[in-house]
């Protein structure tokens, strides 16, 4: 089980929540077990969310682990220039 | 990914020195081949009609007598552009913005396009469309359009991120939240408080290349795209997705580029010449004009931003809030929510809050400019820190070191920080010697920090060992600002080999697998641990074919200094094999021997800046010159020294302008009134001084070297530290971006009169 902290948007699509609880080994299944407890992430999904663990930003790779105890943020997937 | 990304502390041979450019004889010879240097048999060039309207609806377009001019061969219109996008909105929205399908949503949006023989024929062809277009009320003003009288551009755009759903559509498409503790609170503990609006102007990333393609679709259905771009896959994607093509069909290669600051990460030009040259037959060779430049493609937001900031007595601060309006162009963006999460991104904050509004408004799509969103940001905050400091009185500098995130700290968008080099570069600007020289009359010295987040990607590099033992090294990100020569450096350390044995060539989409386009400071970060990671494919190779030659074992083998050296006292007699000599012999011990690499780079660690700037004000006429500018900035581990001060440099010179020029300027009519470098004036040299560097390396511990992204940290102090220079300058705080003389003079009178 992980804490995943949300950030304001997407808090306002968890019903104001700006933490929540996911049973998820690495960040394909965060992403799955999201969509299916909130339903209304799924296009922000699609979208793009970036998922920062213990600081580090990871945008594209699904099969990082997700250690116990860690610093799990979602992030918006931002573009640079 | 089978690859340890991790910092591993090791020494350098050949990263960190500073080898000759291998682009470099080409460039000043003229050799080297930009958008328009390239050229097809039987060519024809096109010409896009635009709207000179800010904001209408199109009700017919009669391009029949344009079609029976002679040497015209193809006209098209929306109808060509048929939309393939299949419900997704960011695609229709490129669409929409490289042909106008129902309204015209800026002047310079186009609305037809021609292929005809010749230039003069193209625009011949331009005069005969007849366009009946029904004028609608615009608004080009970030703030009026947030009113609820303005003129509504999209009425199926209802505001995102509202706690209730709205029940009317609104120009604001988006409200975004960041931020942890209480302000409310924090404001209640601190003893000073500064409260500040502040605006910057609509600018253009200026790149002195105009957009440029040629583009040829074959009647089998295959294409060839030449383009200059910053990221050739991206456009192939995106260029398939609305021509209705497979991906693999449309080989696209990018040309030289002169310029892009993320106004090349999107396409504008090149569906319409595919789509011209699919209905000619024939390659059609589309270059934008300078105007077209200005009025049709991607600037950065306008901006309106209120900042609120306050601190205890001893200066610490106790609370820090933004609300930051970013303009859009006519499309849904993301703008302003990179300003409310980059705004205090420095600083360690227990009580904070940014909240974003994207704004649409009848100008052009906005687009990425190098660290997007975050310049005007800074701006804003940079100022009320300075303005801070002065309230508490303390140092401006000793300030922000005093309230610097660290290793450790909760950032302001959320994650908490590994190690970041903020405090650093405070450290590093407080002991330069720029902060102890002596200024004159009417001059004003400013300092400002920045952040930026960097970022990694999908990337994909071929390292292949000729027989000779000379090393081609296929990338597939642009090198938009050196990165042929940065990971030639890196080839050659792993390798062990000299720089002068590789050569580095951005590959075509045909020959290499997807890359991310270079963006988010990512093309060396990303491609170093690429070409590392194929380096040490292509040793485990090298090494295997060395014990084929010596008959032992391969784990008897290790790579040393460029050659395969077999270790163990039972191999003591073996000479060592140089990568040339195993090169020598690959057709008879297996064939070609060549690395390979497909990796997402994901990691990139966050920079950090401070500017330091001098800046002299003439009081009777609001001129200004900048005397003496400063650079300090974290690179994690800079790999050709030259190019990354001379990144740091560019983003000073782009902040220059930026800070003091340059702006988009619209009439009543909404119409640009500056499409032009003439009335759009950006530096030239004898504009700057002598832009100095100094800088650091924080490595960054998901990088083998510790690289980090360098090129667009560098823009976001600048117009902070220029505003804080003039103010200090001119006697008055300066809260509108550019400071033209007009704005400075209007300021230091207003000031005067009290």
């Amino acid at each position: 089980m992980v804490e995943v902290t949300l950030w304001g948007s997407l808090s306002a699509l968890a019903g104001g929540k700006d933490k929540v609880e996911v049973e998820a080994k690495d960040i394909r299944e965060l992403f799955r077990k999201l969509a299916e407890q909130y339903p209304g992430f799924e296009p922000m999904i699609d979208r793009g969310i970036a998922v920062a663990i213990d600081g580090t930003i990871y945008r594209d790779t699904w099969s990082k682990t997700l250690p116990e105890g860690a610093e799990i943020f979602l992030l918006p997937r931002l573009a640079g220039g | 990914m089978n690859f340890d990304p991790r910092y591993s502390g090791r020494n350098f041979t050949s990263v960190g020195t500073r080898p000759i450019r291998p682009d470099g004889v080409d460039k000043v010879t003229g050799r080297a081949r930009y958008g328009a240097d390239f050229n097809m048999a039987g060519q024809l060039v096109g010409r896009v009609l635009r709207s000179p309207h800010a904001h209408a609806l199109i009700k017919k377009i009669d391009t029949s007598k344009a079609e029976k001019l002679a040497g015209v061969k193809a006209v098209i219109t929306a109808k060509d552009l048929p939309d393939l996008t299949n419900g997704d909105a960011a695609m229709y929205d490129i669409l929409d913005n490289c042909m106008a399908r129902t309204k015209a949503l800026y002047d310079g949006h186009a609305v037809a396009a021609v292929a005809a023989v010749d230039a003069r024929t193209a625009r011949q062809a331009l005069k005969l469309i007849e366009i009946d277009y029904e004028v609608l009320p615009h608004v080009t003003d970030v703030d009026e359009a947030m009113q609820h009288h303005a003129p509504l551009i999209n009425d199926a755009i209802f505001t995102e991120g509202l706690e209730e759903k709205p029940v009317k559509p609104s120009n604001v498409t988006k409200r975004s939240q960041f931020g942890h503790g209480d302000v409310h609170q924090g404001f209640g503990h601190a003893d000073f408080v500064v409260e500040r609006s502040f605006k910057t102007e609509q600018t253009h990333q200026g790149y002195i290349e105009p957009h440029a393609c040629v583009a040829s679709v074959s009647s089998d259905g295959t294409a060839d795209l030449w383009v200059c771009t910053q990221g050739h896959f991206v456009y192939r994607q995106h260029c398939a997705q609305l021509l209705g093509m497979e991906a693999s069909k449309l080989r696209v290669t990018s040309s030289e580029i002169g310029g892009g600051f993320g106004g090349k990460t999107h396409v504008w030009a090149e569906p319409v010449a595919l789509a011209l040259s699919r209905k000619a037959g024939r390659p059609v060779k589309l270059v934008m004009t300078r105007d077209e430049v200005f009025r049709a493609s991607g600037p950065t937001s306008a901006t309106s931003i209120d900042i609120k900031i306050g601190a205890s007595k001893d200066g610490i601060i106790t609370a820090a809030e933004a609300t930051l309006r970013y303009s859009a162009g006519p499309y849904a963006g993301s703008w302003a929510e990179i300003g409310a999460m980059t705004a205090f991104a420095c600083y360690r904050l227990e009580n904070v809050k940014t909240v974003g509004f994207e704004v649409l408004v009848n100008r052009p799509k906005t687009a990425a400019y190098r660290a997007p969103s975050a310049p005007m940001a800074a701006f804003a905050v940079e100022s009320a820190i300075d303005e801070l400091a002065k309230e508490v009185g303390i140092d401006p500098v000793e300030f922000r070191i005093k309230n610097a995130a660290q290793e450790g700290t909760k950032s302001s968008y959320g994650p908490v920080y590994g190690p970041i080099g903020i405090g650093p570069t405070l450290e590093a600007v407080k002991n330069h010697p720029h902060m102890k020289a002596p200024l004159k009359k009417n001059q004003g010295r400013g300092m400002a920090c920045g952040f930026w987040f960097n970022f990694g990607g999908q990337t994909c590099v071929d390292l292949n060992i000729g027989m000779d033992g000379s090393v081609s090294l296929a990338v597939g990100t642009v090198d938009v600002g050196g990165s042929r020569a940065s990971l030639s450096l890196v080839a050659a350390e792993e390798l062990g080999i000299d720089y002068s044995q590789l050569k580095a060539i951005v590959a075509d989409t045909s020959s290499l697998g997807y890359n991310d386009m270079t963006d988010g400071s990512r093309g060396t970060f990303s491609s170093s641990m690429a070409t590392i990671s194929a380096a040490r494919n292509a040793i485990k190779t090298l090494r295997e074919r060395a014990a084929q030659m010596w008959d032992i074992g391969v784990d008897d083998v290790v790579w040393e200094q460029g050659h395969a050296v077999a270790k163990g006292q039972k191999h003591g007699n073996l000479g060592k094999l140089s990568l040339k000599e195993i090169a020598a012999e690959s057709g008879k011990t297996g064939g070609p021997i060549a690395g390979h690499s497909e990796l997402v780079a994901d990691g990139a660690g966050v920079s950090f800046a401070t500017h330091i700037c001098d800046i002299e004000v003439d009081p009777e006429t609001g001129a200004t010159r900048v005397i003496r500018y400063t650079v300090v900035q974290d690179a994690g581990k800079a790999v050709h020294p030259t190019y990354v001060e001379g990144q740091y440099q560019g983003g000073a010179a782009q902040g220059i302008g930026w800070a003091l020029n340059e702006e988009y300027i619209y009439g009543k009519d909404g119409r640009l009134q500056n499409p032009g470098f003439l009335d759009y004036r950006i530096p030239v040299c004898s504009d700057l001084p002598m832009i100095d560097t100094q800088i650091l390396e924080i490595p960054n511990p998901n990088h083998p070297y510790g690289v980090r992204g360098v090129g667009e940290t560098s823009i976001v102090p600048p117009l902070a530290a220029i505003a804080n220079a003039v103010s200090n300058a001119a006697g008055v705080r300066m809260t509108h971006i550019p400071m033209s003389a007009p704005r400075i003079l209007a300021a230091i009178e207003a000031e005067r009169q009290g």
